[in-house]
C-alpha cells in the first residue's frame, strides 16, 4: 500500500460523560423539555439536521461537515448494565471489555495485530502524557506527546545544542542491544525506540504548511499536532486526543456550549486541513464519551447517566443516523437514563473489520452486530 | 569531618538495603549506618515507632486541593509526600506492596477516604501476623465495595472476593476447588459496611451529593450470615469469615504465595502472578525457606522479612529489580534532598508517576500492576528519564552539594576519576557495560578536568553544576532504572 495512503483513525475522547441529550437534541419531543425545564435548548436555537433532532448551537462546523454528508451519529451507545463511575466506565469503552476489569486496550491490541513485531515505534500516538488503556498492550510501542514542539528526551536543557549533546551521550548509554543481561538489553532497546521515535516526530514540524488556521484552544491545538504528524507520513495509525470535562454537574449551559464549540471548531479545523493534503479519503475521526447523563436536569447541571451518541466523521463515512434514538418515555428509561441500544463493540467491529481489514472479533471479544457506516 | 571512604562492602551493603527496604539513602546517611551492625539496622528497619514526617497539616497549608482527599490523585500526593520525607521507610515499602496485591480502586470505589484507611491499615498490620492482615482486610469497607462483598448475602452468594482471597490474596490458583469459592463466599455473607445499601449506590454513581464523601465504616450482619455448616480445606463446621482467614493462613501453599510475593518485591523480578501457577520460583530454595520461616513463627511477617535480609539471595541480589514509577520518583526525590516541605514539584512528580503507568490507589484492576520490563515502554522510559534527570541536576540540592564537597576532599578532577566516584555514589553503581561510563567521561572531559576550588567559591559553584549534571545522567542510565 502506497505510503501515506493506510486507514487512520483519530480519536476524541470527550472526558467526563458528555450530555447526550443536548449534543444531539429531540427538538420537538415533548419529554425532552418536560424532563429538561432548567438544562435545555430552544428548537430555534438548535441545528436542525431533520425533523426530530437537532446539533448543539455551538456545533456549527460539525453541522457544516454534516451538510456534505461526512458525519454518522450513532444514537443510543453504551453497553450492558451502564456503569456511571468515570474511571470504570472510561475503562470499559478502552479496553473493550464491559464485564472484567483487564489491562489491554483495545487499539493496543489492533496495533499488535497489525505489527506484530512492533517495527513501527509509532504506530499510535497519544497526544498528551501518560498512555491512555485503549492503547496500552505489551510489547506494543506507543509514544506520548504532551508537546510537539520539546517532544523528546531531555526536553528542559537549555539550548539546541546543549540538548544535542546530552541525546548524544544518552544514545551511547542505551544504544546497541548488548548488556549485562536481558533487562539491560531491553531496556536499551527500549531507549533507542524512544529516542528513533522522537527524532521523527522533531522533523514533522519543519515539514508542515497549511493554509488552515486552527482556533485557539487545547483540542484544536491537539488535532493540529495529529496533522503534523500525520502529513509526515511516519506510519502512525490510530492518534489519541481527549478534551474536557464533560462532567456537568452544575452550570451546564455555559460549559457545554464552550467545549462543544472547542472540540467542533477544533474537528472542522482538522477536516478542512486533512482534505487541503490529500489525506481526506483515508482518515476517520471517532468521537466518544464514557457515558451520557441522566434525562432529567438537577436544576443548573446534570448527574451521570448512560446511554451516549458517538460520531464518527470523514470523507469515507456515509452521513447520517445510525441506530435509533432512545426514548424518553418513563417505560423505556433505566432508571432515569437513556437505555442503550447500541453497544459500543458495534461501532469498534465496524471500524477494525471494514476501515482497517483486520478481524475484530478476538479484539473486541466476540460477535457484534456491525453498522455500515463506511462507504 | 566529611568521611570520603564509600567503596567498603559494608557501605555499599547498606546502600543496597536501603534502596530495596526504603527509598535509597543519602551519602550522611550511610556514613552512619555504615558503623552499624547490619543485624541492628534490618532490626531497627522492623521496628520502626512513629514515623516522622512532613506533616498533613503543614502540606493542607500549601496543597488546598489536598484537603479532605477528595479525588484519588490528591491521596496519592499526600501518600507521595509520606514516601519522600518519612523515617520509617519500610513501612511505606509494605504499604505499596500490600497495595499492590489486596489491588483496591479508586475507579470503582470513588473514595479516596477509604483508600487512606486502607493504606494506613497496611502500615498497622502489614509486618504482623498474616492472619490479622488478611482479616483487616476482608472486613476493610473500601475492598468490600471494590469486591461486590456488600451483595454477598446468605441464600445468594456472590462470589467475587470469595474467589479473590483464594486466587490473588493468598494461596493462588490450583489450591483449591471451585466448591470451596462457594464455602469460602458463604462464610463472609454478612461482611458489610454500615448503610451498606446507600454507600454503594453513592460510589456506583460517583456522587458526592448531598453530603460531600462520607466515611465507610465495617459492619457484620450476623441476619444475613449463613451459619450453616461449610467445608472448605479438609474442615467442617460453622465458619464464619475470620475461621476462614485461620484455615487459609496456615496453608504451605499461603506460606509459599507470600514469600514469593516478598521475594519478587524485595530480591528479584519475577514472571507476573498469572504465570506463577506454570513457572517455578527463580529461586526455589530461598522461597522455601521463607515459606518455613512463615510457618514456623505463627505467619510472623516480621520474620519471614528478617530472614529475607539476612539472606545471602538478598544480599547478593543487587540491581535485580526494575524500580516501580512510585519508588523511582520517590527515590529521586528523597536521596537528592528535593523536599524539605510543601512545594509545587510534588504536584508534578505525582503526575509523572502516572504517566509512567502507576496511578496509586488506583491499579488496572484486583491483579495489581504487572511490574519488572512491564514498567518499561517506549511512552514511559521518556518520563523516567526526563525526571530523573531533572531533579538530579540541579546544583542546589544539599545532596549534590555534599557529593561534590566529598570528590574535592578525594582530590582528582579527572574527569574519568570524578564519574568513577559519581557511579560508586549513585550506587555504587557498577557498569558492567563500560560503553555506559565512557560515554559520560567523554562528555565530562570535553570541559576538561572539574577544579572544585574552595568551599563557596565560584569554581566550586562551577563544579556543583558539573557534578549535578553527571549526577543526572547517571540518573538517566540503563542501571539506574533498578535498585
Amino acid at each position: 500500500m502506497e505510503k501515506g495512503k493506510d486507514k487512520k483513525l483519530v480519536v476524541v475522547q470527550l472526558s467526563g460523560g458528555n450530555d447526550c441529550l443536548n449534543t444531539v437534541i429531540p427538538y420537538t419531543d415533548e419529554l425532552y423539555y418536560d424532563n429538561r425545564p432548567f438544562v435545555n435548548i430552544q428548537p430555534d436555537k438548535a441545528l436542525k439536521l431533520d425533523n426530530k433532532l437537532a446539533f448543539n448551537p455551538s456545533m456549527a462546523p460539525i453541522k457544516r461537515l454534516w451538510d456534505q454528508g461526512k458525519v454518522a451519529v450513532i444514537n443510543g451507545v453504551g453497553y450492558p448494565e451502564p456503569n456511571r463511575s468515570h474511571f470504570r466506565s472510561m475503562d470499559i469503552w478502552h479496553t473493550a471489555e464491559p464485564e472484567k476489569v483487564i489491562t489491554e486496550g483495545w487499539i493496543g491490541r489492533t496495533l499488535r495485530d497489525m505489527d506484530p513485531n512492533g517495527e513501527n515505534v509509532l504506530g499510535g500516538i497519544n497526544f498528551g502524557r501518560g498512555l491512555p488503556r485503549a492503547m496500552s498492550c505489551p510489547g506494543v510501542p506507543v509514544a506520548s506527546v504532551g508537546d510537539l514542539d520539546t517532544y523528546g528526551l531531555f526536553p528542559n536543557l537549555g539550548t539546541d545544542d546543549a540538548r544535542a549533546e546530552i541525546l548524544n551521550v544518552f544514545s551511547r548509554m542505551y544504544g546497541s542491544a548488548d548488556g549485562r543481561d536481558a533487562v539491560s538489553e531491553f531496556l536499551g532497546q527500549t531507549g533507542e525506540d524512544a529516542l528513533l521515535g522522537a527524532d521523527i516526530l522533531k522533523e514533522a514540524p519543519g515539514k508542515y504548511h497549511s493554509s488552515v488556521e486552527y482556533a485557539a484552544n487545547p483540542i484544536a491545538k491537539s488535532l493540529r499536532d495529529v496533522a503534523r504528524v500525520m502529513f509526515a507520513d511516519v506510519g502512525t495509525r490510530f492518534f489519541y486526543t481527549q478534551h474536557g470535562s464533560f462532567d456537568t454537574h452544575g452550570g451546564e449551559l455555559p460549559v457545554h456550549s464552550k467545549l462543544w464549540q472547542d472540540v467542533a471548531s477544533g474537528i472542522g479545523d482538522f477536516v478542512d486541513d486533512v482534505e487541503e493534503h490529500g489525506y481526506g479519503d483515508d482518515t476517520a475521526v471517532l468521537v466518544f464519551s464514557e457515558f451520557g447523563r441522566r434525562i432529567k436536569d438537577n436544576g443548573s447541571g446534570t448527574d451521570h447517566g448512560s446511554g451516549g451518541v458517538a460520531l464518527l466523521i470523514g470523507n469515507s463515512v456515509k452521513g447520517g443516523f445510525y441506530g435509533e434514538y432512545p426514548s424518553l418515555r418513563e417505560k423505556d428509561q433505566l432508571n432515569g437514563d437513556l437505555h442503550a441500544n447500541n453497544d459500543f463493540r458495534s461501532v469498534y467491529t465496524n471500524i477494525l473489520d471494514d476501515w482497517f481489514n483486520v478481524d475484530a472479533v478476538p479484539i473486541v471479544n466476540g460477535t457484534f452486530e456491525k453498522f455500515d457506516i463506511f462507504k | 569531618m566529611v568521611t570520603v571512604e564509600r567503596r567498603t562492602d559494608q557501605r555499599s551493603l547498606m546502600a543496597h538495603l536501603m534502596r530495596r527496604a526504603g527509598f535509597g539513602a543519602r551519602q550522611k546517611e550511610l556514613d552512619g549506618l555504615e558503623e552499624m551492625r547490619y543485624e541492628d539496622v534490618v532490626d531497627g528497619l522492623l521496628n520502626p515507632g512513629d514515623s516522622n514526617h512532613l506533616s498533613i497539616d503543614l502540606i493542607r497549608r500549601y496543597h488546598t486541593e489536598v484537603h479532605e482527599s477528595r479525588g484519588g490523585p490528591w491521596a496519592a500526593k499526600q501518600w507521595l509526600y509520606r514516601m519522600v520525607t518519612t523515617d520509617t521507610p519500610l513501612v511505606e515499602k509494605m504499604a505499596i506492596f500490600w497495595h499492590g496485591i489486596f489491588a483496591t480502586g479508586y475507579a470503582k470505589t470513588n473514595q479516596a477516604r477509604a483508600l487512606m484507611v486502607q493504606i494506613n491499615m497496611f502500615r498497622r498490620f502489614g509486618m504482623g501476623k498474616f492472619d490479622d492482615l488478611l482479616e483487616e482486610v476482608s472486613k476493610d469497607p473500601a475492598m468490600i465495595i471494590w469486591l461486590d462483598n456488600q451483595d454477598n448475602h446468605n441464600g445468594a452468594i456472590n462470589e467475587n472476593f470469595g474467589r479473590e482471597i483464594l486466587e490473588l490474596f493468598s494461596m493462588g490458583i490450583g489450591n483449591y476447588t471451585e466448591d470451596e469459592i462457594k464455602e469460602c463466599s458463604r462464610a463472609f455473607t454478612g461482611w458489610t459496611l454500615k448503610n451498606a445499601e446507600y454507600m454503594s449506590v453513592r460510589a456506583m454513581k460517583d456522587s458526592i451529593w448531598p453530603y460531600g464523601r462520607i466515611s465507610w465504616h465495617y459492619e457484620f450482619r450476623d441476619g444475613d450470615h449463613d451459619h450453616g455448616s461449610k467445608t472448605f480445606l479438609g474442615e467442617t463446621g460453622d465458619f464464619n469469615g475470620d475461621d476462614v482467614v485461620r484455615i487459609i493462613s496456615k496453608q504451605r501453599a499461603t506460606a509459599v504465595f507470600v514469600a514469593r510475593h516478598l521475594y519478587d518485591y524485595f530480591i528479584a523480578d519475577e514472571v507476573p502472578v498469572p504465570q506463577w501457577p506454570y513457572t517455578p520460583p527463580k529461586d526455589e530454595a530461598t522461597v522455601a525457606m521463607l515459606a518455613d520461616v512463615y510457618l514456623n513463627n505463627d505467619h510472623n511477617l516480621k520474620e519471614v522479612l528478617r530472614a529475607l535480609f539476612l539472606s545471602d539471595a538478598f544480599k547478593s541480589a543487587r540491581f535485580e529489580r526494575v524500580k516501580c514509577p512510585a519508588e523511582y520518583v520517590a527515590g529521586c526525590l528523597r536521596v537528592s534532598d528535593a523536599i524539605d516541605r510543601p512545594t509545587l514539584l510534588m504536584n508534578e512528580a505525582q503526575d509523572v508517576i502516572e504517566y509512567m503507568g502507576q496511578t496509586l490507589l488506583n491499579p488496572p484492576s484486583v491483579e495489581g500492576w504487572h511490574e519488572g520490563t512491564e514498567w518499561i515502554n517506549s511512552g514511559s522510559i521518556v518520563e523516567r528519564v526526563n525526571f530523573a534527570f531533572d531533579v538530579w541536576n540541579n546544583h542546589n540540592s544539599s545532596e549534590v552539594k555534599d557529593i561534590t564537597e566529598r570528590l574535592s576532599i578525594e582530590g582528582s578532577g579527572d574527569a574519568e576519576a570524578v564519574v568513577s566516584n559519581c557511579l560508586d555514589y549513585m550506587g555504587p553503581l557498577t557498569f558492567t557495560e563500560e560503553k555506559s561510563k565512557a560515554a559520560i567521561v567523554d562528555h565530562v572531559s570535553k570541559n576538561g578536568a572539574v577544579n572544585f576550588g574552595a568551599p563557596s567559591s565560584g569554581e566550586r559553584l562551577i563544579a556543583e553544576k558539573r557534578v549535578a549534571e553527571i549526577l543526572g545522567l547517571i540518573a538517566s542510565s540503563k542501571e539506574y532504572q533498578r535498585a
